[in-house]
């Protein structure tokens, strides 16, 4: 399953990462090198052998809906790089070039 | 480099305060500045909480760590203070809450001294990717610490700190305390509370210790440990004490030399070194036996599937929408999103999102993802196995001492392989401790690594205490 220039430029577009010319070449050539030792994996019998997520026993946690303290907007908005009063402010979303 | 025992007895001997021992780190810090080692310094803050904390020794309602000083990774947040992750891309971030971890220090009246730095996110074995520099080692600056945690290991190693809190995902805490010669533990996946440690890989992620002995090790164990309503993942299971396990009784130990961990990959220098430990168990009435895990060879594949399809899931989050970096005028929202983190990121990170974003995507899930979920139940079962007839396994905690800046930094397989002994033990969600074990012929610290069943870090604590004080 070798990756192609093609690949990397359709993966860079799902995690919304741009990449010049060269770092496309570079990368594709890194992600064979480490797509081709993965692939050792291949080798294993795995039938009959169920997926692992959770290595110790955890359940779902229930808690009662009642409300608690949390940040207050001040707060939540103490990092944002634009904001309003009480939202985040971001460049327009509609009629963008990817809408 | 004073361990928590000796600054107590100076502490109750008059001979010192608080305050002093903060100044002494402090002025540490200052001439090591060279090192790298950290983000942030809490100059003033510390010294007035150590002052607070003189006051509560005097009468005599000091918490546990009362005298100790502690470093954490830039990775976990201590309120009010930048938490960068070693990226731009959070360059500026200030917490908005204390870790779980650093909450319970700083009620055990432990002081927090300031931020280590790392590689960017966590993703890394040499601390030569972070965005503000590389971390130098302590011995000789032409070589790397070892990594993620880079900085947490020098921070102890260097007297910085009396002791660091670090995270480690496939081995960032392990690895750096074996290369700097210092001890440091990942405990079971779920003893440690996660809240307040930017995500990496949630399913590997833990907090743990570096300090200069076990006992040490043992004591913050003790403070941080046990459930947390703000983490669903902590696990219910009672916390023992530490400290008072470390009795050096190891008579009829059963102890696992799991032998596809000295194979050829092994430097013969480590292996001799870890062998002579082994010896002196052997003479103290341990029972060594050879025990096999079958899928030790898979470990370090699975974990660059697993680790880094759960990062570029976490990172997605750096949009520069609500907090971070944010590209100047973008044009619309995608090109803010796109730009953001094309320049907020760095290479290493990057070039993770992209596996981990492919081996994710349609029509490769199965091939990767699953797969490696499916090996990680085989690598688990191999270590389930094993502690049936063994009560810990020891092993190399690197298969190399530390390396020179640059030497694998253009060849990322090699560089993953640098955590060879140590991603398993993350994937099966055990608890692993390396201790030091010798130097090589360069002068190069060596570190062994005990691992040991689910929850049991007392035995494994028990026997890396025995190991540390009998060569």
């Amino acid at each position: 399953m070798a990756v192609t220039m093609k690949d990397v430029e359709y993966i860079a577009k799902l995690a919304r990462l741009k990449f010049t010319e060269e770092e496309k070449q570079k990368l594709t050539h890194e992600l064979n090198d480490i797509l081709n030792y993965i692939d050792q994996l291949n080798k294993i019998d795995t039938s009959n052998v169920e997926p692992l997520s959770h290595v110790i026993d955890v359940k779902n946690v229930f808690r009662e809906d009642v409300v608690k303290p949390g940040l207050t907007s001040a707060e939540a908005l103490k990092n944002a790089p634009a904001k309003t009063e009480k939202f985040f402010k971001v460049p327009k979303v509609i009629g963008g070039k990817d809408a | 480099m004073k361990s928590f025992d000796i600054l107590r007895q100076e502490l109750s001997a008059g001979t010192t305060s608080c305050e002093k021992i903060a100044q002494t780190y402090l002025a540490a810090i200052d001439n090591g500045k060279h090192l790298n080692t950290f983000l942030s310094v809490f100059a003033e803050k510390a010294r007035l909480n150590a002052v607070a904390i003189d006051k509560k020794l005097k009468s005599g309602k000091a918490g546990p760590l009362a005298g100790m000083v502690v470093s954490v990774k830039d990775v976990i947040c201590v309120k009010d203070e930048r938490v960068t992750c070693g990226s731009r891309i959070l360059e500026n971030f200030v917490s908005l809450y204390d870790a779980t971890a650093v909450s319970r220090l700083k009620a055990a009246d432990a002081v927090i001294i300031g931020k280590c730095n790392m590689d960017e996110f966590a993703m890394g074995s040499s601390t030569e990717n972070s965005a503000f520099g590389r971390v130098k080692l302590p011995q000789d600056g032409a070589r790397i610490p070892g990594g993620s945690s880079g900085g947490s290991a020098v921070a102890v190693r260097a007297g910085m700190s009396t002791t660091s809190l670090g995270s480690d995902t496939g081995g960032s805490i392990r690895q750096p305390a074996a290369l700097t010669g210092v001890v440091g533990m990942k405990p079971t996946y779920g003893r440690v509370s996660r809240y307040g440690l930017v995500a990496f890989a949630s399913s590997l992620d833990c907090i743990g210790p570096f300090g200069v002995c076990v006992k040490d090790v043992a004591a913050v164990l003790k403070v941080i440990a046990g459930h947390d309503e703000n983490d669903s993942t902590s696990a219910v299971v009672p916390v023992p004490d530490y400290v008072s396990s470390l009795t050096k009784d190891i008579q009829g130990l059963r102890v696992g030399l799991p032998k596809e961990y000295y194979g050829s990959a092994l430097n013969t220098e480590i292996r001799e070194a870890v062998e002579r430990k082994i010896e002196s168990l052997r003479k103290n009435g341990a029972n060594v036996v050879e025990v096999s895990l079958p899928s030790t060879d898979y470990c370090i594949a699975t974990y660059y599937i697993l680790a880094t399809a759960e990062a570029s899931s976490n990172l997605a989050r750096y949009d520069g929408a609500r907090y971070g970096y944010r590209s100047q005028n973008p044009e619309d929202l995608m090109e803010m999103y796109v730009e953001s983190r094309t320049n907020g990121f760095g290479a290493e990170v990057k070039r993770r999102i992209m596996l981990g974003t492919y081996v994710l995507s349609a029509g490769y899930y199965d091939a990767y993802y699953k797969k490696g979920q499916i090996v990680r139940r085989l690598i688990y079962d191999d270590f389930h196995r094993a502690f049936e007839k063994v009560d810990v396994l020891i092993t190399p905690t690197s298969p190399t001492t530390a390396f020179r800046a640059g030497e694998k930094a253009d060849d990322p397989l090699q560089m993953y392989l640098s955590d060879i002994y140590t991603t398993s033990a993350n994937l099966a969600g055990i608890p692993g401790i390396s201790v030091p074990c010798g130097n090589d012929k360069q002068g190069l610290p060596i570190g062994l690594q005990v691992l040991g069943k689910h929850f049991d870090e007392a035995t494994v604590l028990k026997v890396a205490d025995f190991l540390e004080t009998n060569v």
